[in-house]
């Protein structure tokens, strides 16, 4: 019985193996190419994206007003 | 909204490093690296001023006009940040800017420059918001929950002022009108906004000689 399954294995891992050596001939790029003034990071959300305005720009404009004048104490204390 | 602006009125700062160590705390920042200090000019002297000094998030910044690698970037809203995993430490920036915003953490034995830090105006960087990755490289995101920067909205005597550039300039300039003088000690027009002409708030007209 093991006799029969030898040569299965043999073959299941000579193809694992031939599949993982042809893996190491991929080549990557190793130098990045700058393109002159142009930002070349990863993109980035709007701040009001997140939770818990998820895309509500107009709520976040106003929570930031709001805050904002929080530190006018003419205002906050009626001075 | 206009673009994020910081104001420090010199009139009101006491010099008290409250605004760095918020800083400091709410991102979890190294020793070697700080990203907002206080600068007190004629220390010791009667009539001394101080004030809190951090990245301006200026309209046309130099680091990002220096930059090799082309890390900066500037958010909606006028906030300049970058992208740690591009930076190289080459140190143009810090050269670039007239505060001195840039930072460069000590990394390794030989005084190695690790990559860049500058104030995000706690609004983090490329990461996903509030995600452990972008509390790691860049501090925590208040804007994105809604809040402003940690130094200004510690600062005790409100000489920090953070915001939306057209309503920190009315804050100030309600505050200069107030208590009648103080717009010579920083300057009007780093306020960024002159109030229309004809309004109640507008600086009289100068006298023709």
């Amino acid at each position: 019985m093991s006799g029969q399954r030898w040569p299965m294995i043999m073959a299941t891992l000579a193809g694992a193996m031939s599949a993982l050596m042809l893996a190491g001939c991929g080549e990557r790029p190793q130098v990045v190419n700058y393109k002159q003034g142009e930002y070349q990071g990863k993109p980035d959300t709007p701040a009001y994206n997140a939770a818990p305005f998820n895309g509500n720009r107009e709520q976040w404009d106003n929570a930031m007003k709001q805050r904002a004048q929080s530190q006018n104490e003419y205002k906050r204390i009626g001075g | 909204m206009a673009r994020m602006k910081f104001l420090c009125d010199a009139e009101r700062c006491i010099e008290c490093n409250g605004c760095v160590t918020a800083c400091k705390a709410e991102h979890d920042i190294p020793w070697g690296v700080n990203r907002r200090r206080v600068v007190t000019m004629n220390d010791g002297v009667p009539g001394e001023r101080s004030i809190s000094v951090a990245c301006m998030h200026c309209s046309d910044a130099p680091c990002m006009a220096v930059c090799p690698v082309d890390c900066f970037y500037k958010t909606e809203q006028g906030v300049v940040l970058h992208d740690k995993d591009m930076c190289i430490g080459c140190g143009y920036c810090f050269y670039a800017c007239p505060f001195g915003a840039p930072q460069f953490p000590q990394a390794g034995a030989f005084g190695v420059r690790g990559k860049m830090d500058k104030c995000t105006f706690c609004a983090g960087g490329p990461e996903k918001d509030g995600s452990p990755e972008e509390f790691a490289k860049y501090g925590r995101n208040r804007l994105s929950e809604g809040k402003l920067p940690a130094c200004a909205e510690m600062c005790s005597t409100k000489a920090l002022l953070g915001g939306d550039g057209d309503v920190i300039a009315d804050i100030y300039r309600d505050r200069v009108l107030h208590r009648g003088k103080g717009a010579e000690v920083w300057g009007w027009a780093t306020a960024y906004k002159l109030p229309p002409a004809g309004s109640p708030s507008a600086p009289p007209p100068k006298a023709k000689s």
